[in-house]
């Protein structure tokens, strides 16, 4: 066993070094891997903070994804075809300026988590995980029929957008952004998890009745949750439109809610580095086993059912042990 | 006479055909120990539910300090100030002790949404969390994980977390069921004091400790009030000894 902190600073490290060494090597398309595991982790650190801390599963994380995904599609392709996105009542200019992206992808995110939230945590279980999925589904297929974004065959973004000081076009400085705002996301998650927030919500997760008895309400708690976990998932959709330098429906898909909730379930659920763990071994196993066959999902799909069966902290619990608090 | 804390006035619940609480007039009065006793199954669990919220009456009043609260969440009647033990133990049980109870400081304190400040490191919480973990005599484990204490050092647990909401008044539902004798010694000593901080609702079936602490004591049976009174008038009173009493000797 390796304890938790030290176990987190490996991962954090090989995040980085991989990478690093891609560039020693010349290797740019490992780069463009590690950047996509980066990113796939952030996604996951904000479900986490709805599924690990407080008990939401929620399967309609895509929404949030895709949302902070369209926010830097259509702000960018605005900017690249110079066609303000709005004249009436006053005008207003695409960018392709990645820390407008953000703050609009956060905005945007948030409040979908907000009104989704609102509804749907005034369900729980089974409930709660079908409608979370059937608001991201009416989204999805919104996105599909509305012609002006590119509908069904998704918004190109011709130029990956700016950072101040970068040249994001350098793999590995496109990098550093991805990895910059998952140390921040997983620091902010891991001040939060201890906070006086996260010990209600932790508690809620655990014992609801308790946590009313001692004067908390736990709809309000959650639904801060909810919408804080969006918006980080949110934020990871923005950089993988910038990634990809494209947006398609399918970031929006029942799959890619997923996908995102495999992240966290395999490298642990509530563990702060699960979703890094997670979504490394995603993007491992999705690259070897998926050049060996196209059928690569099957023998994934029996790990996975094997990590939910037998390892329930995932692989941070294997190598790390059980969760210990304080 | 000064207004009750606690006053229920006509409260009525059924479970489909069965009466659970039949017509329940009760009051708890400052600085007073009020022993709520019956036979199994006589209702005062479900009593204490609809007065912490847990439940909702069919029919009544339940008011505190003069105000009708009965249309208040359970979150809402603790805020007004309601602690209350669980028959049952319920805590987060994958939280260490002094979690469990700085839980509670931040419920009694009102403000859960703080974000970046460790709540453990924080004597605000952790300060007022360890005196009433010093009360209830769990000082020294206070890092031990709540699914691995045993089941006395859990029923304290209940009561150091209902001692850390400074509440207006406390509902034990048996608070000593299943702890050791030395164990419902120190708590009959502990509750004897806390009246004169705030009344207490005590639901309990060890007679000697009821004996030993109640000023006031209402029986109840099949889900009513057969009875309301002093120790003396409660040990005298024919149809108690008939109807519970009798049983019990
Ligand atoms: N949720 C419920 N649904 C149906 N019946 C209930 C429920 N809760 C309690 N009862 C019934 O109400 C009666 C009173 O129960 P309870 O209040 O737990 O008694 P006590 O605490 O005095 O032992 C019992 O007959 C019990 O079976
Ligand atoms: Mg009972």
């Amino acid at each position: 066993m390796i304890r938790e902190p030290v176990l987190n600073a490996l991962i954090l490290a090989a995040l980085l070094l991989v990478p690093l060494g891609a560039l020693a090597m010349d290797e740019p398309f490992l780069i463009t891997l590690a950047t996509k595991v980066a990113i796939f982790a952030l996604a996951g650190v904000g479900l986490n903070i709805a599924l690990g801390l407080g008990g939401m599963v929620s399967f309609g994380h895509a929404a949030f994804f895709g949302l902070g995904g369209y926010a830097t599609g259509v702000l960018a392709s605005h900017a690249l075809n110079y066609d303000p996105l709005m004249t009436e009542p006053f005008q207003i200019e695409g960018t392709t300026q990645m820390l407008v992206h953000w703050p609009v992808a956060l905005l945007l995110s948030g409040l979908a988590a907000l009104a989704i939230g609102a509804l749907s945590l005034r369900t729980s279980g089974i409930f709660f995980i079908m409608i979370t999925l059937a608001f991201a589904q009416m989204i999805f297929y919104f996105a599909i029929s509305w012609p002006a974004y590119g509908g069904e065959d998704g918004l190109s973004i011709y130029v990956r957008s700016e950072f101040p000081g970068l040249n994001t076009l350098d793999p590995i400085q496109f990098f550093a952004i991805a990895f910059a705002l998952l140390a921040l996301a997983l620091g902010f998650s891991s001040l939060i998890a201890r906070s006086r927030f996260g010990l209600a919500l932790q508690g809620a997760r655990q014992n609801e009745a308790r946590l009313r008895a001692t004067g908390i309400g736990p709809y309000r708690i959650r639904l801060v949750a909810f919408v804080i976990s969006g918006m980080i998932t949110g934020l990871a959709g923005a950089l993988f439109a910038d990634l990809n330098r494209f947006v398609s429906p399918a970031m929006l898909s029942w799959q890619t809610s997923g996908e995102i909730i495999v992240f966290v379930i395999l490298g642990g659920v509530g563990r702060l580095f699960g979703p890094v763990a997670g979504a490394g071994l995603y993007i491992l196993l999705e690259h070897n086993l998926g050049g060996l066959t196209e059928y690569w999902k099957l023998p994934f799909g029996f790990l996975l059912l094997a990590v939910v069966l037998f390892a329930r902290g995932g692989l941070i619990g294997l190598l790390a042990g059980e969760k210990r608090d304080g | 006479m000064a207004e009750p804390v606690l006053s229920i006035r006509g409260l009525r619940k059924s479970f489909g055909a069965l009466t659970a609480t039949d017509d329940v007039t009760l009051e708890l009065r400052r600085g007073e120990i009020h022993a709520l006793i019956g036979p199994n199954g006589a209702g005062k669990s479900t009593l204490i539910k609809q007065i912490v919220g847990e439940l909702r009456q069919d029919a009544g009043e339940i008011r505190l300090r003069g105000e009708e609260i009965s249309a208040l969440p359970a979150e809402a009647r603790a805020r007004k100030g309601l602690a209350r033990s669980f028959q049952v133990s319920s805590l987060a049980s994958e939280y260490t002790v002094l979690q469990n109870v700085v839980l509670a400081v931040t419920g009694a304190q009102g403000r859960a949404f703080g974000f970046l400040r460790p709540a453990l490191s924080d004597p605000s919480l952790t300060g007022p969390a360890r005196r009433a973990l010093a009360r209830v005599g769990l000082g020294a484990r206070e890092g031990v994980r709540a699914a691995d204490l045993s089941h006395g050092e859990r029923r304290s647990l209940e009561v150091a977390m209902a001692l850390a909401l400074e509440p207006a008044a406390f509902l034990l539902d048996e608070p000593m069921a299943g702890m050791g004798p030395e164990g419902s010694a120190r708590l009959t000593e502990l509750l004897s004091g806390l009246r004169s901080e705030a009344p207490i609702l005590l639901v309990e079936h060890d007679m000697d400790a009821v004996f030993a602490l109640a000023d006031r004591i209402t029986v109840l049976v099949y889900g009513a009030v057969i009875a309301t009174g002093s120790v003396a008038e409660i040990r005298a009173h024919p149809e108690v000894r008939r109807a519970y009493l009798g049983e019990e000797e």
